[in-house]
């Protein structure tokens, strides 16, 4: 464990020092080229992380919170156009390093990921002891036997028995792979993980488990995470923040307690009130109209065309304005 | 259900033989000791025990009625919903139909079975052939079903696109399914199951592929084409959340068996099985004050349906297992309340 114990302490002066941001996203963009032209998946998207927080970033599918994920983490596909900004990794500007350096000094070293249906993306031809214990051998050049005795304590820290380190994937259940690849994720011990849809296809119960591993696992190991997620209501059990996405860009961003109670943008309050709720009696809505293509998104607001606030101000770019710990990109708050 | 639990070796052993058709109680459909035991075989041939999807499950459903099944992947949902389709042959029991037992009929009477039996599928855009137009999805099955004369089906086909609001129906009807979006494709895979009229829709999932902001228009139109037609629904979901705006009665079920059947609104407000209380407990609603809270998880897994636990198949995760008792016998069902039938010792 000493690895592990030494980058915690570390990552606690940093804590000190860096004014409590952990990651610092600034001006981002990513486009993708198609044969129909640029896909705007990205675009012009700021907000920071604090260190030991989870923030949850919600949006329908196609509004390009995975993009933005994979844009932190430098795991661009082929067609990748236009990447720009800065993203600050403790005060380190990663977006100047080049993709060896990336890969040496960031990724899996300072942060990782787990990605979506990660349960299934497991290798089924290597024991899953010896595949959460290889970034071990390949980031921090340990002797396998240290290797594999650090997977097996993070084993122990996302609930998954010892003895399952001699198993394939196929002989575990889907709860017990997610806690694998969960595992893996955190086996170099990295100051922030990225968690792509972790329970999308799990059952309730094992939601619930897996919910309580993470926030178990936030408090022991003091890590940060962003959970990119459609599902709102379970998102509210590790979200310290929530950034709100809508057609590439961030249109809210604010701490749980009042995005989750009192969302600001017409778009988040449509988002939460179209949730299914088994405690309260009210009745869930639903957002009429798509959402706009990416190829050719409208100048102004881009949710304009659904919002029933609208109204003339709306055709213009809308500033982003700070309310409390609440930051809304719409006129209303002008 | 207590004398086949006494004989738990002979269970294993003897293959039980599908019953003769039996008329049925005036109820639109009607499960009775319903059992289907997918056989394994050792080396090809030698057998190796049954796999038991769904165990002595019996319920009615009476005409325009809603009902959900509610329960964790594996625990045999689907298995029941393959069977009440005639997908998938009942190896004991009795599936009843308008007096009819499909479990017994052959596959070309079984045309007129799926006439009445519409199915909306969980993924829409694997339910739909990405190679026909939505004219050819929804006129395949009348064409198939008898329907000759173009102009009949015109009007179906106008009517029905009219239900599932997917108008003008000259926007739609040449495209493609990858030219929909996920929700006109869910409303699509609805229309189809609608085309011939069907007096009970199976709907498996049918929001768990789409996104949030539309599964409550799908769940709506659901619910609307339900009264309109007087349609009967069985609606199969893990979500709990959902099925208060959707259906009357619930049923939830546990490693092959229904544990507590009842009324939706007794159901969340006095949930009687201990894994009910569970599943209601673990699910979230969004709210910053979960932050804060560890959920309460029933230790261990569901259990290998091959060898399922003697007695009750939850006693060895419930807390309130009686020794001697819930691990030993498997329980009746019990009615504690009016129309809120358990089967869990603690109401004995």
């Amino acid at each position: 464990m000493s690895a592990a114990t030494a980058s915690i302490a570390q990552t606690a002066q940093a804590t000190a020092a860096d004014d409590n941001k952990l990651l610092r996203v600034e001006d981002l963009v990513m486009y993708f080229r198609t044969t129909k032209g640029e896909v705007q998946a990205v675009d012009h998207v700021d907000f920071d992380l604090h260190y030991n927080e989870a923030v949850v970033i919600l949006g329908e599918s196609g509004c390009g919170k995975t993009s933005l994920a994979k844009a932190i983490l430098r795991l661009l596909p082929k067609n990748v156009g236009t990447y720009t900004g800065r993203v600050l990794l403790e005060g380190q500007d990663t977006m100047t390093l080049t993709d060896e350096e990336f890969r040496e000094q960031i990724r899996w070293v300072k942060m990782s990921m787990v990605p979506q249906a990660a349960m299934n993306s497991l290798n089924p031809v290597l024991k899953v002891g010896d595949q959460v214990s290889e970034p071990m051998i390949v980031h921090h050049q340990v002797k396998k036997q240290e290797a594999l005795a650090q997977a097996r304590k993070m084993f122990d820290h996302v609930g998954v028995p010892g003895d399952f380190m001699n198993r394939y994937a196929f002989e575990l259940s889907g709860g017990m792979r997610q806690r694998v690849a969960l595992a893996m994720a955190l086996v170099t011990a990295p100051s922030l993980v990225v968690l792509d849809e972790p329970t999308s296809a799990l059952d309730v119960l094992t939601q619930a488990n897996i919910f309580n591993t993470l926030k178990r696992i936030k408090q022991e190991l003091e890590i940060s995470f962003i959970l990119i997620t459609h599902d709102i209501a379970t998102s509210s059990e590790l979200a310290d923040r929530v950034v709100v996405m809508y057609a590439g860009e961030i249109v809210e961003v604010g701490d749980s307690a009042s995005v989750f109670v009192e969302p600001l943008h017409p778009y988040s309050r449509k988002l939460l009130a179209s949730v299914p709720r088994l405690r309260a009696n009210q009745d869930p809505d639903f957002i009429a109209g798509q959402p706009p293509s990416l190829l050719d998104p409208p100048t102004g607001c881009r949710f304009a065309e659904r919002c029933p606030s609208r109204f003339e101000k709306c055709a213009e770019t809308p500033p982003t304005i700070k309310r409390g710990r609440v930051q809304v990109k719409c006129w209303l708050h002008a | 259900m207590t004398t086949d639990a006494k004989e738990p070796v002979q269970e294993m052993t003897q293959p039980p033989v599908a019953s003769a058709p039996v008329s049925g109680n005036g109820a639109l459909l009607s499960i009775q000791g319903l059992h289907v035991w997918y056989e394994l075989r050792r080396f090809g041939f030698g057998h190796a025990g049954y796999v038991k999807a769904v165990d002595n499950v019996s319920f009615d459903l009476t005409h325009g009625e809603a009902v959900a099944i509610v329960g964790e992947s594996g625990c045999g949902k689907s298995t029941l919903m393959k069977t009440i389709l005639g997908l998938v042959k009942p190896t004991k029991g009795d599936v009843v139909f308008e007096g009819t037992n499909i479990a017994g009929l052959a596959a070309k009477q079984l045309r007129w079975y799926r006439s009445q039996v519409g199915y909306v599928q969980q993924d829409p855009y694997g339910a739909l052939a990405p190679f026909m137009t939505v004219e050819r999805i929804l006129g395949e099955p009348m064409v198939i079903n008898g329907i000759k004369a173009k102009s009949d089906r015109q009007v179906r086909m106008q009517r029905v696109m009219e239900e599932v609001k997917m108008m003008p129906i000259e926007d739609f009807i040449q495209k493609y399914p990858h030219m929909l979006s996920g929700g006109q494709q869910q409303r699509m895979v609805i229309a189809r199951a609608m085309v011939l009229n069907p007096k009970m829709v199976v709907a498996d999932e049918p929001v768990s592929m789409l996104d949030a902001s539309v599964r409550v228009e799908i769940l709506r139109l659901l619910r609307s084409l339900q009264a309109s037609h007087n349609l009967a629904v069985m609606y199969i979901t893990h979500d709990l959340s959902t099925v208060r705006y959707f259906s009357e009665r619930i049923f939830v079920m546990y490693a092959g068996k229904l544990v507590e059947k009842c009324k939706v609104d007794d159901l969340l407000r006095n949930p009687l099985h201990p894994y009910t209380d569970a599943l209601l407990a673990a699910s979230p609603d969004p709210d910053p004050h979960n932050l804060h809270v560890f959920k309460e998880v029933p230790p261990g897994e569901p259990p290998n349906l091959i060898k399922p636990p003697p007695g009750c198949r939850f006693h060895p995760r419930c807390r309130h297992m009686i020794k001697d008792l819930c691990d030993v016998e498997e329980p009746p069902e019990y009615q504690p309340e009016e129309r809120h039938s358990v089967a869990c010792w603690l109401y004995r």
